[in-house]
């Protein structure tokens, strides 16, 4: 069911949200704790993508878009970051 | 159809001859597609901000390390909550909509619009904060990073709580149904967007060191 479905990605993205405020509050840094909260952000943001936005149902070209725009963005900002701790 | 093929046919529907899925994938997104193109020059404006910050920070570590420190990131973390919690909401309402449930889909779409409130509220708190110890654009560069990113996505929530308004009056007003509501679909999406970006804005900004 539809709606049941958009609760449970509701709760995964809360407790997402949690562990990547966690991570901060605990004081992690480096390139480990950075790839570790960018993986977060990326299944987060393909979960927003396709169940919020609804792209799960439609054929690859806007998916790709707006997915693929979540990705590239998320490894430009990891290889500055990986650049900018050595 | 063989043994192999029919035991697969069994497991699997969308293997029989001549399969009509009940839910075909569509080639457009949900919406008008003048929104998507919209959506899609936002996400680029965007991206060029996080990348011209990801790549300033690569050049002023220590600097960025210790203003961020400076942020509340607790506040940062309820508004991500916020605005998951209004896509949510609204995600709701358009799959109400779509079962012809109008009231339910409005008291959704209501929900939403107060949890977009409520962003608004925790990030006009955070700016009187900074602005109080005398912050500004001119204080240092991660400064000028952190106001003007969080402004223009903070503009972003002010116009989407507009259009979900816009659309929560024409639901009370009857306007949408399951047979008709691409309106609302139009403004859900637009709506997502916004949240979207803040999923990539709140560790780059709040959390990453």
């Amino acid at each position: 069911m539809e709606a049941r479905r958009l609760d449970f990605y509701w709760l995964a993205l809360i407790v997402g949200t949690a562990v990547t405020w966690a991570l901060g509050e605990s004081g992690a840094a480096g390139p480990a704790a950075v790839l570790g909260i960018l993986s977060i952000a990326a299944v987060k943001g393909i979960w927003i993508a396709r169940e919020f936005m609804g792209l799960r149902r439609i054929k690859v070209l806007w998916p790709g878009l707006v997915i693929g725009w979540l990705l590239a963005v998320l490894a430009l900002i990891a290889l500055a970051y990986m650049k900018g701790s050595t | 159809m063989s043994a192999a093929e029919l035991q697969l046919s069994e497991k699997n529907p969308a293997a029989r001859p001549g399969f009509v899925s009940p839910h075909p994938a569509s080639l457009y997104p949900p919406g008008d597609l003048a929104i998507w193109v919209f959506i899609l020059a936002e996400l680029l404006a965007f991206g060029i901000f996080f990348a011209a910050y990801a790549i300033t920070r690569m050049h002023n570590v220590a600097l960025f390390d210790e203003m961020q420190l400076t942020l509340d990131r607790r506040a940062g973390a309820i508004n991500t909550v916020l605005l998951i919690t209004a896509s949510w909401c609204v995600a709701r309402a358009v799959a109400a909509i779509k079962r012809d449930r109008t009231v339910a889909s409005q008291r959704w779409l209501l929900w939403g619009m107060i949890a977009a409130v409520g962003f608004v509220v925790v990030k006009l708190f955070e700016y009187k904060a900074k602005l109080s110890l005398g912050i500004n654009l001119a204080t240092n560069t991660f400064y000028m990073f952190y106001l003007s990113l969080t402004f223009f996505h903070f503009m972003h929530v002010l116009l989407g709580l507009a259009i979900l308004g816009a659309v929560w009056l024409k639901t009370r007003q009857g306007g949408y149904s399951a047979a008709d509501h691409h309106g609302m679909e139009t403004g859900a999406s637009y709506w997502h967007m916004v949240d979207l970006v803040w999923i990539v804005l709140f560790p780059l900004v709040y959390v990453m060191r």
